[in-house]
């Protein structure tokens, strides 16, 4: 390939397509770029409206209002608990059960892979959903952001095709010298298996990290409402009233109720883009893996 | 037989304590909801235990079936899913194309590196841009008015006729340089020596482009559509609940919305239930249909 295109000359297409493809990354890049911006405008030009392109002058007076606002760290820390502990028992239950599932030998397998089907096909909804969770008890509670999350059909077929392509003689060697089933899962079989506990683990910590719904539906108490949950609020139904009291009492009237947005949208975002650049590989491995199942 | 695999059964114990807790987890989760659609045909209150609740046949089939309301929440959802279809299904696939055409490696890994990433933005912030974006002074205002297209602000969001064009411009903004890797993919399985073969036959470049990458990954794009139109009556819930408001709401409410504001927010179990019921049986036929239709095209099923 590489022979082949050096002997081309570059001809007007290729010019415009570069350019239609700087064009697709501006278009990429831009939101979160005019999010930035806007969130660092000072105050005085803030008022008169958004920025397109760069801030007119910098500053971190949104942001400084954003940290010192109780109910959103405390949103950031609802939502940082539950994408840890949502991913590692998700991670975790789903694998296990992969692991059980990925042996031909275990009896009534056919029967467990058909009830495990159905659920693919087949699902009750929003309401039964709903009012399961309620006469669960989950129903404003922290576990309904990590039990319903627990396991996924998807996922599970992931981890049972790739624990197939584990040798034997692993896990056999392993028996030999006397390791139960859990010995052999815990100490051969997941340790060979980083690759696709990444990929799942950060599928399912982009879940719960960009979750608000679940927030929505089932959670009343101010104190465990994720952040996205507050954001939604504030964004879609416009409910300041809270975060510009906030800003009034520190900073007068001065800051305008947009730049506390931006800058919280910001903060949301900032992990995400954070950690983008090295685990977008990843990311793109789980497609192709559930490309090639799905 | 059977003893022995009973016998089996208890000296696997260790997989078998793997399996169970997921099955009962399924039990659990799916399958008690999938039952508690039978509340569809009661008049059920969630104050009340389930079987106090009469049963009262299918007067909220007939209900829904004669509320304007829901013909309309279906007109949402077949026209945003149509347009989602007919203008939107290609974009991904002419990206990918055109992105192949890219020769320099690096450039060509670093721009679909960079088209993912809104993917990965939460729909309350990528949501929260485009109000802002739609709003009066707003980046899209200022756009239309510098190219003289309008001559004052016009509060997109909040006038309906623009409702079902939002949804659309915003998913593809948010979503084609992820829903291009599949196509990329099957791109990058194809064989070099077929192209080397078509440019010694004196293929141009737009030839090799139609006659070879689209031809090979036709099965892909086959898949891909039929699962598209099996998903027609889904709408992109994350987005619509963001962008909604009480001013675009009639063109706004999608099915899932109407199922989620007559249950939830009416408090009405019963009726939005039955919606639901009818929904997950045209679902599921749609599903099948696919399948079989991915079947007949390709010689394998979706599942």
């Amino acid at each position: 390939m590489e022979k082949r295109s050096g002997l081309r000359r570059i001809g007007v297409f290729e010019v415009m397509n570069a350019l239609l493809m700087l064009a697709v990354c501006f278009m990429t890049l831009y939101p979160m770029w005019f999010v930035l911006v806007n969130s660092l405008n000072a105050p005085e030009y803030a008022t008169l409206g958004t920025a397109n392109w760069f801030p007119k002058a910098i500053s971190f007076e949104s942001y400084r209002v954003v940290f010192n606002n109780d109910n959103l760290m405390n949103g950031f820390y609802i939502t940082t608990l539950r994408t840890v502990i949502g991913t590692a028992v998700h991670v975790l239950f789903t694998a296990i059960i992969a692991y059980g599932l990925s042996k031909t030998n275990l009896i009534g397998r056919k029967v467990y892979m058909k009830i495990a089907l159905i659920t693919m096909l087949f699902s009750g909804g929003l309401i039964p959903t709903f009012i399961l969770m309620t006469k669960l008890g989950l129903y404003d509670n922290f576990l309904v952001f990590i039990i319903p999350a627990m396991y996924t059909f998807f996922d599970m077929v992931i981890f049972m095709s790739f624990f197939r392509t584990i040798p034997d003689s692993l896990e056999e060697s392993a028996k030999v010298d006397g390791a139960s089933d859990y010995g052999v899962l815990f100490k051969i079989v997941l340790p060979n298996s980083m690759a696709v506990i990444a990929t799942i683990a950060l599928f399912s910590a982009v879940y719960h990290w960009n979750d608000y719904y679940q927030g929505v539906l089932y959670i009343r108490s101010q104190d465990i409402v994720p952040l996205q949950t507050m954001l939604f609020k504030i964004i879609a139904e416009n409910s300041m009233t809270f975060m510009q009291q906030q800003a009034m009492a520190q900073f007068g009237a001065r800051l305008p109720a947009n730049s506390i947005k931006f800058a919280s949208m910001m903060v949301a975002t900032l992990p995400i883009l954070l950690f983008y650049p090295f685990i977008q590989r990843y990311l793109v491995k789980g497609v192709m893996i559930g490309a090639i199942k799905g | 037989m059977f003893q022995g695999r009973i016998r089996i059964f208890f000296r696997q114990w260790q997989l078998q304590s793997m399996v169970i807790p997921g099955i009962v987890w399924m039990l659990i989760f799916c399958y008690i909801p999938m039952f508690w659609l039978i509340i569809a045909f009661m008049d059920y209150s969630i104050a009340k235990p389930l079987f106090e609740s009469p049963f009262i046949g299918l007067k909220y089939f007939e209900e829904f079936a004669t509320d304007d309301r829901f013909w309309r929440s279906i007109r949402n959802t077949l026209g945003m899913s149509s347009i989602k279809l007919v203008l939107g299904f290609a974009i991904p696939i002419v990206f990918a194309l055109l992105l192949n055409e890219i020769r320099s490696l690096r450039f060509k890994r670093t721009v679909q590196t960079i088209s993912y990433l809104p993917h990965f933005i939460a729909w309350t912030i990528f949501g929260g841009i485009m109000l802002n974006w739609l709003g009066e002074g707003g980046v899209i205002n200022q756009l239309m008015m510098g190219l003289g297209l309008q001559d004052r602000d016009i509060l997109f969001n909040s006038e309906p006729k623009y409702f079902w064009w939002i949804t659309f411009f915003s998913d593809v903004l948010k979503e084609t340089g992820w829903s291009a890797i599949i196509y990329i993919a099957a791109i990058a399985g194809i064989d070099p020596a077929l192209y080397e073969a078509a440019e010694l036959d004196g293929a141009n470049r737009w030839q090799r482009m139609w006659h070879i990458t689209v031809q090979s990954i036709r099965p892909t794009i086959a898949i891909l559509f039929i699962l598209a139109v099996a998903g027609i009556l889904g709408s992109n819930f994350d987005q619509i609940f963001m962008l909604k408001n009480n001013m675009n709401l009639q063109m706004a409410e999608s099915l899932d919305l109407y199922i989620y504001n007559m249950g939830l927010v009416s408090g009405r179990h019963s009726f939005s239930t039955a919606v639901l019921f009818a929904r997950s049986i045209v679902a599921l036929i749609l599903l099948f249909m696919a399948n079989y239709a991915s079947k007949k095209l390709s010689g394998d099923g979706i599942f």
